[in-house]
């Protein structure tokens, strides 16, 4: 015991020569140019390196498996099964072509065979359909180190395995720690921040200091997550009196968005971590927070955000209309919300690539963006098992990895639910929505907005809200290679004098959709659901009727 | 690592499974992850909840038959080697089966009456084996829905049902079906190419 004690020493010693180190290199590198909002590049030279190592890593994947003769398993990008788009008319016909002895007549009637369209079209649903299908992170073209999702893993040499090794290492011991002090350096300098700008008279000066310390502790929190942003067209960047209306792809786009320009918030006010950041952030500058028993009633809220919108010296708006609910028992409010304020609307598309929560929102309804044009089951599109109306975009601007963009289609009705159960509802400061018959079917398409596109490149991060808590999803962020997203800035866009607001909103998310490859989703959703897929069920038997009596012109001439 | 460590392993019974279905290992891996993808709560069999959850199959007018056909026997579950038999009859038919069939086996799931006997259960409600003049009406509001009057649906029942009933009992048996069929190209419509 007594021998150790100089060890114990130089240990102690050690250990705080390396801390002050880190600490030092952590204000230089990192805090000091989030004050300034630069950037030295270390960020974009981190991920150009990654990027090489994974492409490196996927080679010498195929190869080792080759050298051993497997079969490496191969994303389906394509689908798991061979289909024609065929309509459902041309098809029968075609069956009973090849059936029938008979001269080839076209008048209707029915033909015993004519079950084998349904009966295949059927089967081959179940083998594979575009919405329920699932893009699991083992579909990456190339493996990202992250050994949580690749199939192939077993054919990994020993050179790969020790890289692996080094990744784990690297992202444990390394990244994380860095992270947790960065993101508790960035909550804790905001929270002092605000407060202590909260009690300088109001006037030009608190303006400056407030937008400066908002955006430098966002700015940390972005390095906290080692999130990659590029933001383009900024010349559109959201003026004040207006309203940024976003994509909401992850509890992190608040921070994403607020670490490039100062917008006031709108949301619930919480209680525990939250509802002191909420307070702290207030003083400093006008956030619009909502009591729990004020978010019920929509009217107040409208009253509200309008005001704050004719001020125009307020600051714009921040709303992810798609929203989320916080509980299964306040959920939502805010009717046509943000698109019947009259103010100009900012649009903003967010495509997070990378470790997000592509599984996180529990629906597993994802589709390769680039699968668009493919008309299914002849009335247009898949229907979701939400019966979420799929209207594929071509994709665009997809120019990020390269690798394949999914899309989730969160926000299925069960699916907000259970992000009432979600621990980022209470992160982000959602606009909620109105849970009542009535307004939900004028409301939803608003709400659906476009969704994201994932390029889990650089990890999967499957969070499954119901069984990980919030600690283990960022625990799963933090110990990811980077989160890497772009940000675009849309023309701003205002309601057109003869449109309603579900009009508008529909404009303005096929616009942000258009923008960031993402898969516009036209639904009527929620409680409506079970029609939906009647009326499409419909659609089918109309289309098959005509094939066995005709139409009605037919009828009427017989 | 021999060929037993490949990834087919993880398949429970995937020898029984092959031999039976005759599907090629990455056909069966890749219809195991689909499997597993509709198997939303990781129960490791297929509820009825589960296919109905196929919004592409919810609007297909036959899409509770063709899910009743995953449950035979009131039974409530499939596993994996029940899900899979089930579509080994969509199995395309490829030569190799043809000459390399041995006489004493049963005849593969995919074959061309195996086939004829999926869509012909789908006609016969109460499996009894025959497909009666009221299940024929049944099958037949499923597919036009209320799109077509009751006359013309039922006159198009009597006409088929007249037209292949053979020994007059008012009902079609498989072998009436199988021989109204016989010119049908079953082999190729009742067929789902899975890519390789």
């Amino acid at each position: 015991m007594f021998l150790l004690l100089p060890f114990d020493s130089l240990i102690v010693n050690l250990l705080g020569i390396s801390l002050t180190v880190l600490f030092t290199l952590l204000l230089v590198f990192i805090i000091v140019p989030a004050i300034f909002g630069v950037s030295f590049g270390i960020r974009k030279l981190y991920m150009k390196t990654l990027l090489k190592i994974f492409a490196w890593a996927t080679l010498r994947m195929e190869r080792g498996a080759k050298e051993k003769n497997h079969q490496l398993y191969k994303p389906y990008t394509n689908g798991i099964i061979a289909k024609d788009p065929t309509s459902l008319e041309e098809e029968i016909k075609e069956i009973r072509r090849s059936g029938s002895s008979k001269a080839l007549d076209n008048t209707p009637e029915f033909e015993l065979s004519d079950i084998f369209y349904f009966c295949r079209k059927g089967m081959e649903t179940i083998m594979d359909d575009e919405v329920t299908k699932r893009f699991s992170a083992e579909e990456l073209e190339s493996w990202n180190l992250l050994s949580r999702t690749n199939y192939n893993f077993q054919y990994i040499s020993l050179r790969l395995t020790v890289l692996w090794g080094l990744g784990v290492l690297i992202r444990y011991c390394f990244l994380l720690p860095l992270r947790i002090a960065l993101a508790f350096t960035g909550i804790s300098l905001l929270v002092v921040g605000t407060t202590v700008v909260g009690y300088l008279p109001h006037g030009r000066f608190k303006e400056f200091l407030s937008k400066h310390v908002h955006l430098m502790c966002y700015r940390i929190c972005v390095r906290a997550l080692t999130a990659i942003i590029t933001y383009h067209d900024r010349k559109n960047r959201p003026r004040n009196g207006g309203i940024c209306v976003a994509n909401h792809t992850s509890p992190i786009d608040v921070i994403i968005l607020a670490s490039d320009g100062y917008y006031a918030m709108v949301g619930q006010v919480h209680g525990g971590l939250m509802g002191v950041i909420q307070r702290a952030m207030v003083k400093a500058c006008p956030h619009v927070w909502f009591e729990r028993s004020e978010v019920k009633d929509r009217h107040l809220v409208a009253k509200r955000l309008t005001e704050h919108v004719q001020d125009k010296s307020k600051l714009p708006i921040l709303i992810f209309p798609e929203g989320t609910c916080i509980n299964n028992t306040s959920v939502m409010m805010f009717k046509k919300g943000s698109f019947e304020i009259g103010a100009t609307v900012y649009p903003v598309a967010i495509k997070m690539a990378l470790e997000l929560l592509t599984e996180a929102l529990g629906a597993h309804d994802s589709r390769p963006a680039s699968r668009a044009g493919e008309e299914r089951m002849g009335v247009g599109t898949a229907v979701a098992p939400d019966a979420i109306q799929v209207q594929p975009f071509a994709s665009a601007g997809d120019g990020n990895t390269g690798s394949a963009s999914v899309c989730h289609a969160h926000l299925s009705w069960e699916v907000q639910s259970l992000c009432g159960r979600a621990p980022w509802g209470h992160l982000c400061f959602l606009m909620q929505t109105y849970r009542d018959d009535r307004v939900s079917h004028c409301l939803l398409p608003e709400l659906s907005q476009a969704l994201p596109v994932y390029d889990p490149q650089f990890g999967d991060a499957f969070w499954n809200s119901s069984k990980y808590g919030m600690v283990a999803y960022l625990l799963r962020m933090m110990t990811s290679w980077a989160i890497v997203c772009s940000v675009w800035y849309l023309p701003p866009m205002t309601r057109e004098t003869e449109e309603d607001a579900v009009q508008f909103a529909n404009r303005v998310k096929s616009a942000i959709a258009r923008q960031g490859g993402l898969v516009d989703l036209l639904w009527d959703g929620g409680l409506k659901r079970e029609k939906v897929k009647d009326a499409f069920k419909e659609e089918q038997q109309k289309l098959y009727s005509k094939m066995i009596v005709g139409s009605h012109e037919d009828r009427s001439r017989s | 690592m021999g060929s037993r460590s490949s990834h087919a392993a993880i398949i429970p019974e995937v020898d029984t499974i092959r031999q039976e279905t005759g599907f090629s290992q990455a056909c069966l891996l890749r219809l195991y992850h689909r499997f597993q993808a509709l198997d939303r709560s990781k129960k490791g069999y297929l509820s009825r909840m589960d296919l109905q959850q196929i919004g592409a199959l919810a609007v297909n007018p036959l899409g509770d038959r063709i899910i009743d056909s995953f449950f035979p026997d009131g039974s409530h579950q499939v596993d994996f080697s029940g899900f899979v038999r089930v579509l080994a009859h969509f199995r395309p038919i490829d030569d190799e089966d043809a000459s390399n069939r041995d006489p004493k086996q049963p005849e593969p799931l995919n074959s061309r009456m195996n086939k004829l006997r999926f869509a012909f259960q789908l006609y016969d409600l109460d499996r009894d084996g025959k497909i009666s003049r009221h299940e024929m009406l049944q099958v037949l509001r499923l597919m036009v829905g209320v799109q077509v009057t009751d006359e013309q649906l039922e006159s198009i029942t009597d006409r088929t049902v007249q037209e292949a009933d053979d020994d007059g009992d008012g009902a079609v048996s498989f072998l009436e079906f199988a021989k109204s069929l016989e010119k049908m190209d079953i082999e190729q419509k009742m067929s789902i190419r899975i890519l390789k």
